[in-house]
Order: C-alpha cells, then sequence, then structure tokens
C-alpha cells in the first residue's frame, strides 16, 4: 500500500503530526477520515493534544461540523439506551450493552467523537420473544423481507434489525455474538457471567474489557464488507490502549480468548492494530496471541494482503489494483465462516438471484434509496 | 481570476484531468467530470466565481457516467464524492441540475459550521429578506424575480445562518432553480439573464437554473442582516397580500425547513431565536411580479428604518401592510 493510502492510520496513530500538515495533506486526510467516518474522531484528536491552532483555517469548519454531528450521535445513544433500557427492566434479566453504545454507556475514551449506524444489545436467549414483544409495543419493529427475516431468526445470533418507527433509529437485538452457524462458538453464557454492572441502571451491563476487545475484534474481522473496517480497527485500538494501561489486562486477554474460541480474531486484531496504528502490544502477548490465533505460513501471508487492502477508509485513492478481489475473497470467507456450506450455497444462491428480484419489486412499489430531489423536498439531510 | 477567464476547451481539459477549482461563497469546490461537453454549462453559469488557489478544497465532486450499457442506451449521469453516490444516476440531459442537486447534499450534509435553512435569502441596502417555503410555492420565481430587479441573491436553496455573528446570513451566491411555468415566466420578465441547460422530466418536473448575477457573486463574501421573513406562495390570479404572521409559529416554520436545527441543538435555537428577534414575519401571497416587487421593496426599506416590531416571539405585532 502506497503512503497516501494508509495516510489516515499513520496520522491517528502519530496525532502530534497533525501539528504541521501543509494543506494538500490536510486535503487529502478530511476527505479519507470523512468517508471512513473518523472526521469526529480527528476532531477528538486535536483537541486531545490541544493543535486546533494549528489547524488551518478553511480545514477547521470540517472538524467542528463532525464534532458536533458526533455529540449529537452520543446524545441520541445515550437518550434511546436510557429508553430502551426501561422497556426491558421488565424482563427482570441483564441486558447486555455491546460496540458503540457501551462504549456510551460506560464512558470509555473509544466513545469520543464516534458516530453510530445503530445500538447493539444482548439479552439471554430464552428471553429474547419476550423482549421484542415488549419493543414491539414501544414501536421497535422488524423489517426485514420474509426471506431474511426467517434467516435470522433461524440462523442468526440476533433478531432481524429493529427499527424504531418513528425516530428510525437502529437496534440490534442479540443473543450471542456470533451466528449459532459460526464455525467459531464462543458462549454467551461466560459473557453473561463476566459482564460488569453499569452505575445508573439496575439492569444494564458491558462486557467485561477482555471481551469487549474480543467481540470488537469478531465484529471486524468476521465483517463482509468492511464498509466501516477503518473505524472499527481504530475502536480497537482506543480499547487497547485504554484497557492496557492495567497490566491485568494484557495477562489475561490471551487466555480469554482461547477460553471463549476466539484465538483466531484476536491474533487479527492485535496484528493490525500494531501493524496499522502502532498500538502497543506487549511482545509477549503478541507472540501468545501468534502461537494461538495465527493462521498456517502462506494462509498468513495471504490474509495480511487482504486486510491490508481492506481495512484502510473506504476512499478511492485507498484502493490498488487488487482491492475488489480482496474485498470479494474477504466476503466469500466471512460467509464461509458464518456458516456450512450444506447452508451457505443456498443461501448465496438466493442472495444473488432471488433478492435481487424481490428488491426490485419493492423498489417499484416504492423507492428505497433516497433521490436527492426526494430529500430536498422532504427537506432532510441523510 | 474567475471561471470564464479559462477558453471552454481549456475548462474542459481541467475537468476532465485535476479538477476545476473555484468558490461558491464560502465554499472551495473541485469539480471533476468525465463528461464531454459539461465546461460549457459550468461557464455558463458560475463563470464569474473566483478560481480558487487554495490547495485545500471543501468538496471533490465528480460527474461521470456510469459503466455498462447504459452509456449507450439512454445514457446517465453519475454525482460522487470522493467515491460515494449519494443518489441514484439521472438522465444525461440533467447533469448540470444533478450537480446543482449534488452540491446541496455535500453543503446540507456536512457543513453545520452553520445553521442550514431550506430557503431563498435575497439581501437590499444590506438588510436580508429570508423566504422559507415548500416546493411549488412559488419562493425561486419570487427570488429569481427579485434578483432581475437589483436585489443582491444570497441563495435560492440553503440559507447558510451565522452560529458566530447572531442573525447574519452567509452567502452562497448560486444559481436559481427554476421550474416548469417558472422558466417562461422569469424569461419573459427577465429577458437579459442567463437560463442554463433545460432539464425535464426531473422528479420536479422541468428545471432549469438561472445564473446568480456578476454583482451577487462579487459581493460573496458580505454577509447580510435578517430583517425579513417571509412566506410565500403563488396563487394564480391573486392580488398581492402582505399578512403579519406570528413570531413563534415563523420560528416552528423555519426549524421544521432546517436540515440540522437537530445536530446543533441549543446552538441551533440560539441562531434560529436572534434571526426571529430580528425579523418582522408575514404571509405573502402573489401572482404578478411586477405588483409584488415594488411592494417588498417599500416593506424592507421602511423596516431598515425601524426596529423589529416586537423582539418577543410570541406576539405578532401590528404591522402595516407594505
Amino acid at each position: 500500500m502506497d503512503k497516501q493510502a494508509t495516510l489516515l492510520f499513520s496520522l491517528l496513530a502519530r496525532p502530534q503530526k497533525l501539528a504541521d500538515l501543509d494543506m494538500p495533506t490536510w486535503d487529502v486526510l478530511i476527505r479519507q477520515a470523512r468517508n471512513a467516518d473518523l472526521l469526529g474522531r480527528v476532531y477528538e484528536l486535536v483537541a486531545e493534544h490541544q493543535l486546533f491552532d494549528a489547524v488551518p483555517l478553511p480545514v477547521r469548519p470540517h472538524l467542528l461540523s463532525a464534532r458536533r454531528v458526533a455529540r449529537r450521535h452520543t446524545a441520541m445513544v445515550g437518550f434511546e439506551l436510557g429508553n430502551l433500557l426501561g422497556i426491558l427492566a421488565k424482563l427482570d434479566t441483564p441486558v447486555v450493552v455491546l460496540k458503540g453504545a457501551a462504549y456510551v454507556l460506560a464512558g470509555l475514551p473509544a466513545a469520543a467523537g464516534r458516530v453510530f449506524s445503530d445500538i447493539d444489545l444482548m439479552v439471554a436467549k430464552e428471553h429474547l420473544d419476550e423482549a421484542e414483544k415488549l419493543l414491539k409495543i414501544q414501536a421497535w419493529v422488524a423489517s426485514a423481507d420474509s426471506y431474511d427475516d426467517k434467516y435470522y431468526r433461524k440462523w442468526m445470533h440476533e433478531l432481524p434489525p429493529l427499527q424504531h418507527l418513528k425516530r428510525h433509529t437502529l437496534l440490534d437485538l442479540h443473543h450471542a455474538i456470533l451466528p449459532q452457524t459460526a464455525r467459531l462458538k464462543p458462549d454467551s453464557d461466560k459473557l453473561f457471567a463476566a459482564a460488569v454492572p453499569v452505575d445508573g441502571y439496575p439492569n444494564a451491563f458491558v462486557l467485561c474489557p477482555q471481551d469487549m476487545v474480543l467481540h470488537s475484534a469478531t465484529h471486524l474481522f468476521h465483517d463482509d464488507e468492511f464498509k466501516h473496517g477503518a473505524r472499527d480497527l481504530v475502536d480497537l485500538d482506543t480499547l487497547l490502549r485504554y484497557f492496557g494501561k492495567d497490566d491485568a489486562f494484557w495477562q489475561s486477554l490471551v487466555s480469554r480468548g482461547e477460553t471463549m474460541d476466539l484465538s483466531r480474531p484476536l491474533y487479527y486484531a492485535l496484528r493490525f492494530c500494531q501493524r496499522l496504528l502502532d498500538t502497543p502490544v506487549p511482545e509477549l502477548v503478541m507472540a501468545q496471541a501468534a502461537r494461538l490465533g495465527r493462521p498456517v505460513g502462506p494462509l498468513a501471508w495471504l490474509m495480511d494482503k487482504l486486510f491490508e487492502r481492506a481495512l484502510p477508509a473506504d476512499h478511492p485513492m485507498c484502493v490498488d489494483s487488487f482491492t475488489p478481489l480482496a474485498k470479494w475473497l474477504l466476503y466469500l470467507r466471512s460467509h464461509y465462516l458464518r456458516m456450512p456450506f450444506h447452508l451457505l450455497i443456498p443461501h448465496l444462491l438466493h442472495k444473488a438471484f432471488i433478492s435481487p428480484i424481490n428488491a426490485r419489486r419493492m423498489e417499484k412499489k416504492a423507492e428505497n434509496r433516497p433521490t436527492i430531489e426526494g430529500l430536498i423536498a422532504e427537506n432532510k439531510a441523510p | 481570476m474567475i471561471v470564464a477567464d479559462y477558453s471552454e476547451e481549456a475548462l474542459q481539459s481541467l475537468i476532465a484531468g485535476s479538477g476545476l477549482r473555484f468558490d461558491v461563497g464560502p465554499f472551495v469546490v473541485n469539480l471533476q467530470s468525465s463528461l464531454d461537453n459539461f465546461a460549457a454549462d459550468i461557464r455558463l453559469m458560475y463563470g464569474t466565481c473566483p478560481l480558487s488557489t487554495q490547495s485545500f478544497a471543501d468538496f471533490h465532486v465528480r460527474l461521470d457516467q456510469p459503466f455498462g450499457l447504459r452509456r449507450w442506451f439512454r445514457p446517465q449521469t453519475n454525482f460522487t464524492q470522493d467515491g460515494r453516490t449519494p443518489f441514484k444516476p439521472l438522465p444525461l440531459e440533467q447533469s448540470f441540475a444533478m450537480f446543482e442537486w449534488g452540491l446541496n447534499w455535500c453543503v446540507s450534509s456536512q457543513c453545520h459550521q452553520y445553521l442550514i435553512v431550506h430557503a431563498a435569502v435575497v439581501e437590499r441596502a444590506g438588510l436580508a429578506l429570508i423566504m422559507p417555503a415548500p416546493p411549488g410555492s412559488g419562493k425561486s420565481t419570487l427570488c429569481a424575480g427579485l434578483v432581475a430587479r437589483g436585489w443582491r441573491l444570497l441563495t435560492d436553496e440553503l440559507a447558510l445562518v451565522s452560529l458566530e455573528q447572531p442573525g447574519e446570513v452567509i452567502a452562497l451566491p448560486r444559481p436559481i432553480s427554476l421550474k416548469n411555468e417558472s422558466i417562461d415566466v422569469i424569461r419573459e420578465f427577465a429577458p437579459q439573464q442567463v437560463i442554463g441547460p433545460i432539464a425535464h422530466d426531473t422528479a420536479k418536473g422541468t428545471v432549469a437554473h438561472m445564473a446568480a448575477p456578476p454583482e451577487s457573486i462579487r459581493r460573496g463574501t458580505e454577509t447580510a442582516t435578517s430583517r425579513l421573513l417571509i412566506f410565500p406562495k403563488y396563487i394564480p390570479g391573486a392580488s398581492t397580500s402582505i399578512v403579519p404572521r406570528q413570531k413563534a409559529a415563523s420560528f416552528m416554520e423555519l426549524a421544521e425547513q432546517s436540515f440540522n436545527f437537530n445536530v446543533l441543538g441549543e446552538l441551533g435555537f440560539q441562531a434560529l431565536k436572534q434571526v426571529l428577534d430580528n425579523c418582522d414575519c408575514y404571509d405573502l401571497s402573489y401572482s404578478d411580479l411586477d405588483d409584488v416587487i415594488p411592494a417588498l421593496e417599500q416593506l424592507i426599506d421602511a423596516s431598515g428604518a425601524s426596529p423589529a416590531l416586537d423582539a418577543s416571539l410570541t406576539n405578532s405585532g401590528g404591522a402595516t401592510d407594505g
């Protein structure tokens, strides 16, 4: 990968360098960060290192805008979590808040400057039906088509995405962190057992630090599209830097990964955080993680090449001639990891041939993707 | 230097290469395109915009034909910003309109350094007349009419309300979007104005743009102080009527017409409150530009001599008809 392609990562790794960027470099950085949903993160780094005065005037509005959007997102997530935890309190069972929403709830630095596409919650599987009923009464409803709906409920680790009818916020309600059909089998009971209560909400928990990292790693390195790849890697980096101040965290991270059957994604997380974002990972931890999670020789080399192309910002200047192939291979891999072949093949065939026909039919009924005129007519920005 | 200092051929090769970089109000746009003759449209509609010397652009946008069969069969245009395509492609003949709408999207979704309201703003003697209105209300026609009679154009679509200078509106002088019958109305009313390429059968019907007058572009860095808030409505055959309107209701309407009121939270509320404090609010119905324009001129000139009718948001005040 050339230098421009990884500019965003190299500056996130060494934010002090932001002090003396020239304008053309800012031009590149803002565009990459915007596409990667990391502009708010850049603002936070600038603020943390007190570099705002060094940012050229024309660049500043972009950082300020991103900060405002991120603060708005954080406020909304807090508001929705308050509602959701209230609704689910009737279950009288722990609700584990996952990913971005958990960073907000636990007040972690990973929440700073972040934007959110949805909220992720997890309840024990036996409470899932009841939880869905409670949510439905409060206008959180599933809107997947009938094939997807069945697919989620039968094979996945979560309900089909729920959406609030009025506010349009998206909610993923999990009972596990990987599909029931996945090759790796992290045990949800163990996640619940180690989860940490959150002050102020009697039923709210977040994953323990090690599990939080493992879940983030699993989510990223089992992903099929890598649309948020850069942002998710930055999440991991921020979590590792924060939890890593405590030696006890590192001492149990690798063994926890093994217990949870997640040594492979943990290895990738540590490797690519270290390689792309200079995350300080103790040598011994890296060696242990590699021993348990590193794929065999040529595969390790191939995976390096693939992830190097999938993780940088989703921007035309971060793409080389192998990027499309790399992303396609990772797409296949994610499905291979998600379910055994006898389920996978019919599913991919359905997605390739039946879904587009259905989608087209749906589209004829109602335009799904917003058109520019529609947005202006409705007067709402996406 | 301005855009039109380049010949059409020079512009075309710039747009096909590293991009044409020009100032539009407070923004720097870097435009690239592989379309055959996009330079002609840009030169016509943005000719008096200053070329930018800055190596940082706010928006890097492209217009291209999508790959595949549609290159030959009913060809289309795609708008992209840094590889992202926020919208479905449109027919090739709507390329210029798509550029306009794409730029609207860039500003309204990414520029939260302003409170952005869906409204036209024109200025006379330093005072801004703000006209928020749903599509089809005749806002753009009235805006074009006023501009053709010497009012300065700040914006036809996106009112940028300052968060730093209370009550000030920042200029974004870009082409005015005219729809259907309005195109002929303005052609007849102001034959000297430049009207750009006509796009038929868009989602809004037939669309053409009237270029911002050079004088409005030249004064593009001057703000204007909000003073009149008018909700226009074109009613065929109606005589001009200007009726005072409640400030509280006007505030809510303006918030409703804002793209980022919810993003800005209290900042947005304060900015909007200052606008409402500054402004007298009216409902306007009209059908005849020759009749309504002098009425508005009288109204704004009179308001320049007096403080806002009633600074409180809760009272409509007892305005006299202009």
